[in-house]
């Protein structure tokens, strides 16, 4: 590879791809109607920030963003398997994995 | 090389991000969350951060993903009919592009207050240096989380038992 070729990946880089990552989780949770791919959005917008963290405890030599990073994945394992629960209560009770059924407290 | 290595990751990561929201097979979906899943661990290898790639992998690619497709084919979920108005599907990309935007350009305007490669402390991202830190100054959060996924298994348990499971047991 050329000198002029090889671009320096910059923090900026690893920011603008998990604002990315993140804009395509919102994009799921918001045009999507099956609860199951809702979750996975979901988790894909927490592993943007993930990215985001990991990014900037590199660029600033700090630890404590790695740290984080651990905290965050165990709230989304904690959520993952609540919303399953939840949807597996919802299925028994609609028969469906429609979002549109979830309308109990809806007025 | 590092170039190379982000541009191809990165592009595997978007695509497979794509594919899950896109895809109208959950199963699919979940599969394609796996490659993002790798190609994020991938980066956090490219970011000295060897110790979290490996988490990521384990809790992502084999406990959630695991856990998401059990759920999927014990429930034999089919593909739904998504009949999402015009409107609203239109509606949620301008929000996402929005939103999109707005960190765009946020990054940009901070760009003077980007540092630069930093120079990293020796054993930076070990799992050594972590478990140091993780035992002496998050010490705290680290026992509350851990109470935190205790509720997670009781909530879960709690919330898929059969109501009529109730009262049986009163029963006996």
């Amino acid at each position: 590879m050329t000198r002029r070729l090889a671009v320096q990946i910059e923090l900026s880089h690893y920011l603008l791809l998990s604002a990315v990552l993140f804009a395509i989780g919102v994009l799921g949770v918001l045009t999507r109607k099956n609860l199951i791919v809702i979750l996975m959005s979901v988790e894909l917008m927490l592993n943007a920030v993930n990215l985001t963290f990991i990014a900037i405890a590199k660029f600033t030599g700090d630890l404590n963003g790695q740290l984080m990073v651990f905290f965050v994945l165990c709230v989304a394992a904690a959520e993952v398997a609540v919303g399953l629960a939840i949807l597996i209560s919802l299925w028994r009770q609609r028969g469906t994995m429609d979002i549109d059924s979830a309308n109990l407290m809806k007025w | 090389m590092e170039t190379v290595l982000f541009t191809v990751l990165s592009l595997a990561a978007i695509l497979s991000a794509l594919l899950v929201i896109t895809s109208p097979s959950p199963i699919a979906s979940a599969l394609y969350l796996v490659v993002t899943m790798f190609s994020l661990a991938g980066f956090y290898v490219l970011l000295s951060a060897p110790f979290v790639a490996v988490t990521q992998i384990i809790v992502y690619a084999g406990a959630v993903i695991v856990l998401m497709l059990f759920v999927i084919m014990l429930l034999n979920l089919k593909p739904i009919q998504e009949q999402i108005p015009a409107v609203w599907k239109f509606a949620g990309i301008a929000v996402a592009g929005l939103l999109l935007l707005t960190i765009f350009l946020s990054i940009m305007s901070m760009a003077v207050g980007i540092p630069a490669h930093a120079e990293l402390p020796g054993g930076y991202g070990t799992v050594s240096e972590i478990g140091v830190l993780l035992f002496s100054k998050y010490v705290y959060a680290f026992e509350v989380v851990s109470v935190l996924l205790l509720l997670a298994v009781i909530g879960a348990v709690a919330l898929i038992r059969k109501p009529d499971d109730a009262e049986a047991g009163r029963a006996d």
